[in-house]
């Protein structure tokens, strides 16, 4: 894994010597690839240059890092314990930090803020109980660590925080413990990481079918306590419908429920205290999920609509009808035709096409939506079908399964891309919101245009890339992704104007109608907008809860409140 | 200043080549463009009208379809039918008829350029003041002329029941809006949504006048928000990432209709509008206007104007097609003040304020001095630079010669006479033999507020340093605290004769304040406000400036209090008949000679009095007003 960037060490995105892109290792379908239209649309896009590189630290100054504030007793106490635990440098960097920006754009200068003092691997349950009891008894703060792939400054260690910190990482406890069969149910410890929790389910001839961007590294538990929603929802739910029992390990003590009744009527439910806690409450340590016998049959496909109006009214279309309970969709906006080369050159034939039949048509504000049916092999291909022709009543035209499969694709290599940039200046963000249907096509153009004009007004030389995509359908509204990166060449403080105009941006989206988040989460970086979000009492209900559940601050990442 | 005369080169070359030039300007960069019947039926499909049909529909006995049918005919008598070819038709005769009224036409070409930029990026909203007929094409024309794209303009129903002229208007982009609305649901729900889907779709720029009504007396004229409120609607909701405004000043020399005005407000009525009418008024058309003057002004974004002020996440929760109100009067009188920035003052709206200040009897009869005229018009155009006025004062020319111009231009009000100017009545009708006294009455009345409308051309220049100049007469007191109260409140008195933003009482304060002691009338402290030596003569000025309306408001409410309520003990009585006891009771005052006042006649004063008594409302409130009204005259 990369000390600085997303992912594997081996896989990357760079210009070799000839001057193409290529896609190294051996891991992704596009590895090994060259991707030739990349070059063209980075400088095309942000006015970006093969001469003008920003490298990065090549490795962890271990002397840049502040020394540990060490907690005697409690390292004591944890020794006897015989839990793993390392203060090395290397060990405590790589837990201080998400996959935000700013937090890599830091790493890549070489400068390390505020890093836990000390990293524990527990392998059980009762080795969490211990540590937290442990933590409780001599004051030390508890981070608890899963994949690392939050982008919400989840795992920023509080500068403010005095006591010693602790990290700790879930990643030993990744057993399934059981699988239940009859009740297609299975308990697996939290650490577990999604590829690894669907390998092995397959290995038994199930899924979960839970499977977001970051699936190739985040945990069960880190899905659990951000409300994680996966890329085939639509099928199999996002995480509050798929756990039907949690374990959580707290100051106060552990909770859980009695049974795995599917459903209750119990008061509140307080799985949804646990679930979206962001780890301010304790720590997830085991989870029953529901699991699902593999699909016999998947099927990938993909429309190209002649713009983004028609692709959304298409999309809404589709959500009302019964088909979409086994589609995943993503939906993307107006990829320019150097990004499309990425698919194959079905481009080319189709502006003719599109040329001919409607009037007025712009091939730059073409868009495309990939498909992934699954289910048994009669119903993928009726709702196939039934897709395809709504599909038509809106303009769009089936571009083939196999464009489909690249832009399934594309979505686990997109993170790589942004590290490609930041190597020839250019920084990159995305973010998320969910929306009323109604509300869908104002929110992109609004948004959009907010971060064009903040970008402007604040002196970016470049127009930026700003754009969205549409990547989750529900009855009410939809999940929308927003992309903003620009060229940070001759900017003194890029990362200030970037967080600026990201600010700027999801005011635009709360002014819209657009949620704070739809699954990322709310962390340290979203926070300031909690109190309108759930409103004063709303966050009382929070506080309070965690007052009863932590009064001492054990948890003390300080995010959501 | 970067203006043009567009005159100028239309007296250069072709008219129809004018008329014919290419036209292909910029349009708004998010949409494609639509016709003028998709408009129409994006409108009538709207998930607002449905909704509104709907609910009609269960309130009424009418079926959803007869609802529609009658949607759709108010949409039919509303729309417009914008076409080029009528542009151009509009093009070149009004290329005939404004170099046959106007020796010039400036245009700003800077303001011009920004709006060019202005359109591209949002939809844009059209804001010109309203003083003339001549408002209604002006922009229109300049616009063609320029190349940028030609608005649609807000006209009220009447114009559209003109022969042949209702048509060419609706072609050349008028859309028709009833004078009366009232409660009538149906149609308030088709005019908004027609507006906010040209808004939303940015089909053209729109043009409003936001006083809703020409200004009979030239000064602004409180705002009629709904159509404000209309167009700012799809940005609150989000529809739009924002709009812009462009206020746009249109000043004036001479006015067309300048002597209809003053009938108008002395209780003749307008004549109905028709196209028999218009070609009457041709004889209008063979008289000398002057100049006018477009004044386009920066455009403002309503997304910077409501930036904090508003929290559009207020509208979240219901659909949107669910009516919500919210803030547009800041909005509405930001757009004035830029407004009156813009407007040019005419040395003749100068003379017209000095003439004023001199005794109606002398203007009637003997007539001012000329010299005396001349002197006092050149000591105010001073002052008036001083408070920061735009003035077209013509360089080239002497001052002496100027101002005859202004006296030849204006020769339906003024006359020379020897070495003095007075004041020309209307022509006695030769089948009358004698004019009772009231009609003389009238006859001096016409001219007299003539020459007061044009003095209101000037009036945001000095309006807020003449209150203050009244509050230090009045008060005799220099106690900066006490002259604010009173500033206060002759402010809540007026406020419905002149437009002030509610809540800025200190700014208004500090604004006379400060230009005052700019022009060295006098000297403030943190606590006192002292006049100096030299400052009498700009107070007795200033206080003779607003006084024909404080003078009004005491006539008025001394007939209110003294014979309405207390004499007759009748509290409760019709507006006309107010209107019409209260003119033969300023017409007695007037020929007792114990008043001099003739704007005490203008309906428009009096409209506002009453409209001031109603929201200040108890008679005890009434008590206050009459005491302070005493005082004042004191």
């Amino acid at each position: 894994m990369k000390w600085n960037g997303w992912g594997y060490s081996d896989s990357r995105f760079l210009f070799n010597k000839k001057g193409q892109a290529e896609f190294t290792g051996k891991r992704y379908r596009l590895s090994g690839m060259i991707i030739p239209g990349l070059k063209d649309w980075m400088e095309g896009t942000f006015g970006a240059s093969l001469q003008h590189k920003a490298p990065a630290t090549p490795i962890l100054n271990s002397t840049a890092v502040q020394p540990a504030t060490i907690n005697e007793a409690f390292v004591e106490e944890v020794k006897a314990t015989t839990i793993p635990f390392s203060v090395e440098a290397e060990d405590r960097v790589f837990r201080a930090h998400g996959h935000c920006l700013h937090e890599i754009f830091a790493l890549r200068e070489g400068k390390i803020g505020r890093v836990p003092d000390m990293v524990v691997w527990p392998s059980c349950h009762s080795d969490v109980v211990k540590i937290v009891e442990l933590a409780s008894k001599h004051n030390v703060c508890l981070i608890p660590y899963g994949g690392g792939t939050s982008v919400s400054s989840a795992l920023e260690c509080p500068p403010e925080e005095t006591r010693s910190i602790v990290s700790l990482d879930t990643s030993q406890m990744n057993r399934i413990l059981w699988i239940d069969e009859k009740n297609l149910t299975a308990h697996v410890e939290a650490g577990i990481v999604g590829q690894d929790l669907e390998r092995l389910l397959n290995e038994s001839g199930y899924c979960t079918g839970h499977e977001p961007d970051s699936m190739e590294f985040s945990s069960l538990g880190g899905w659990v306590a951000t409300r994680a929603s996966g890329m085939k929802k639509n099928i199999y739910g996002n995480i509050e419908d798929l756990v039907v029992h949690v374990k959580m390990v707290t100051p106060r003590g552990v909770i859980e429920k009695s049974c795995q009744g599917p459903r209750m009527s119990t008061g509140p439910d307080v799985h949804h205290f646990i679930m979206g806690s962001e780890g301010t409450l304790g720590v997830v340590t085991e989870v029953t999920l529901k699991i699902r016998p593999m699909p016999e049959y998947q099927k990938y496909g993909s429309v190209v609509f002649p713009n983004f109006e028609q692709g959304v009214a298409c999309l809404r279309e589709v959500a009302k009808q019964v088909c979409a309970k086994s589609l995943s969709c993503f939906f993307w906006h107006a990829l320019k035709p150097q990004v499309s080369s990425i698919f194959t050159s079905f481009l080319d034939g189709l502006k003719k096409f599109y040329i001919t039949k409607f009037k007025g048509f712009d091939p730059n504000r073409l868009c495309v939506a990939t498909l992934l049916f699954e289910g048994d092999r009669e119903k993928v291909l009726q709702h196939e079908k039934q897709v395809y022709d709504i599909a038509a009543k809106f303009g769009g035209l089936a571009a083939g399964e196999d464009n489909g499969q690249r832009g399934y694709m594309l979505t686990f290599v997109i993170a790589y891309l942004r590290d490609l940039g930041m190597e020839y200046y250019v920084i990159g963000e995305s973010f998320e919101t969910s929306v009323p249907w109604d509300r869908v096509l104002d929110i992109c153009r609004n948004v959009k245009a907010r971060i064009i004009r903040e970008c402007k007004d604040k002196g970016v030389q470049f127009p930026p890339l700003s754009t969205c995509r549409v990547t989750q359908t529900y009855d009410a509204g939809a999940c929308v992704y927003f992309y903003f990166a620009f060229n940070y060449r001759g900017l003194s403080d890029p990362i200030h104007m970037f967080e600026q105009v990201e600010h700027a941006a999801r005011e635009e989206i709360l002014a819209n109608g657009g949620s704070l988040s739809h699954h990322h989460g709310v962390g340290k970086l979203r926070k300031e907008w909690m109190r309108e979000t759930v409103s004063d009492v709303g966050l009382g209900m929070l506080k309070s809860v965690k007052d009863y559940v932590d009064p001492n601050n054990i948890f003390g990442n300080r995010n959501l409140l | 200043l970067g203006e043009l005369d567009i005159l100028e080169e239309r007296r250069q070359s072709g008219d129809l080549s004018h008329a014919l030039r290419t036209f292909s300007p910029q349009p708004y960069k998010e949409k494609p463009p639509c016709s003028a019947s998709d408009l129409s039926k994006r409108t009538l499909e709207s998930q607002y009208l449905q909704y509104v049909f709907k609910e009609i529909a269960t309130e009424s006995s009418l079926s959803m379809e007869e609802v529609k049918e009658d949607a759709r005919l108010l949409l039919e008598e509303m729309s417009q039918n914008l076409q080029l070819g009528f542009i151009r038709l509009m093009g070149y005769t009004l290329s005939k008829v404004f170099k046959r009224l106007y020796t010039n036409i400036y245009v700003n070409m800077e303001g011009l350029n920004m709006l060019q930029q202005a359109i591209q990026e949002s939809p844009v909203i059209l804001m010109p003041t309203h003083r003339s007929y001549i408002d209604f094409l002006i922009i229109s024309y300049v616009l063609f002329t320029y190349d940028i794209p030609v608005p649609v303009i807000a006209a009220g129903l009447p114009l559209a029941g003109m022969k042949l002229v209702g048509e060419i208007l609706r072609r050349s982009g008028a859309f028709f809006i009833r004078r009366s609305i009232g409660s009538d649901k149906l149609y308030w729900a088709v005019l908004s949504e027609y507006v906010k889907t040209i808004v939303r779709t940015g089909f053209a720029p729109l043009e409003f006048f936001v006083e809703g009504l020409r200004s009979r007396t030239l000064k602004s004229v409180p705002p009629k928000l709904g159509m404000m409120h209309m167009v700012l609607e799809p940005y609150f909701k989000g529809e739009v990432f924002d709009i812009t405004l462009v206020p746009i000043s249109i000043s004036y020399d001479r006015v067309l209709e300048e002597s209809l005005l003053a009938h108008e407000l002395l209780g003749i009525p307008k004549p109905k509008e028709t196209t028999k009418g218009l070609f009457k008024a041709t004889k209008v058309l063979q008289e000398d206007y002057g100049c006018m003057h477009v004044n386009f002004g920066q455009p403002l974004s309503v997304r910077e104007l409501c930036q904090g002020k508003i929290n559009r996440s207020q509208y979240n929760l219901t659909p949107r097609q669910v009516k919500t109100s919210y803030l547009k009067h800041l909005v509405t009188l930001t757009v004035f003040r830029i407004q009156e920035e813009g407007s040019y003052i005419s040395p003749w709206s100068l003379m017209a304020c000095v003439l004023l200040q001199c005794p109606t009897s002398t203007l009637t009869e003997r007539g001012m001095v000329w010299s005396e005229l001349k002197d006092r018009t050149l000591w105010l155009k001073k002052l008036a630079l001083r408070f920061g006025a735009h003035l077209r004062w013509p360089e080239q020319v002497s001052d002496q010669n100027v101002l005859l111009s202004m006296v030849a231009l204006h020769h339906s009000i003024v006359a020379h006479k020897g070495d003095r100017v007075c004041l020309v009545r209307e022509e006695v009708p030769i089948r009358k033999h004698r004019l009772s006294a009231e009609e003389e009455v009238n006859r001096t009345a016409v001219a007299m507020l003539m020459l007061a409308s044009y003095r209101n051309q000037s009036l945001h220049i000095f309006l807020r340093p003449a209150m203050l100049a009244t509050v230090i007469q009045v008060t005799k007191s220099t106690q900066r605290d006490e002259l604010f109260t009173f500033f206060c409140f002759l402010k809540e008195i007026l406020s419905n004769e002149f437009i002030f933003v509610p809540g800025k009482s200190t700014q208004d304060f500090e604004e006379a304040c400060f230009l005052m002691k700019d022009c060295g009338a006098i000297l403030f402290s943190p606590e006192e406000v002292t006049v100096t030596e030299a400052g009498q003569e700009v107070v007795s000025f200033l206080c003779a400036f607003i006084q024909p309306f404080i003078r009004s408001y005491q006539v008025m409410n001394t007939y209110v209090i003294l014979v309405c309520y207390y004499t007759t003990n009748k509290n409760n009585i019709s507006e006309k008949e107010f209107h019409l006891a209260v003119r033969s009771f300023v017409v007695k005052l007037i020929l007792s000679g114990e008043l001099q006042t003739y704007e005490a006649l203008s309906s428009d004063i009096q409209k506002n009095v009453l409209s001031a008594l109603r929201t200040l409302g108890s008679l005890l409130e009434l008590e206050k007003i009459f005491t302070h009204s005493l005082l004042l005259t004191s």
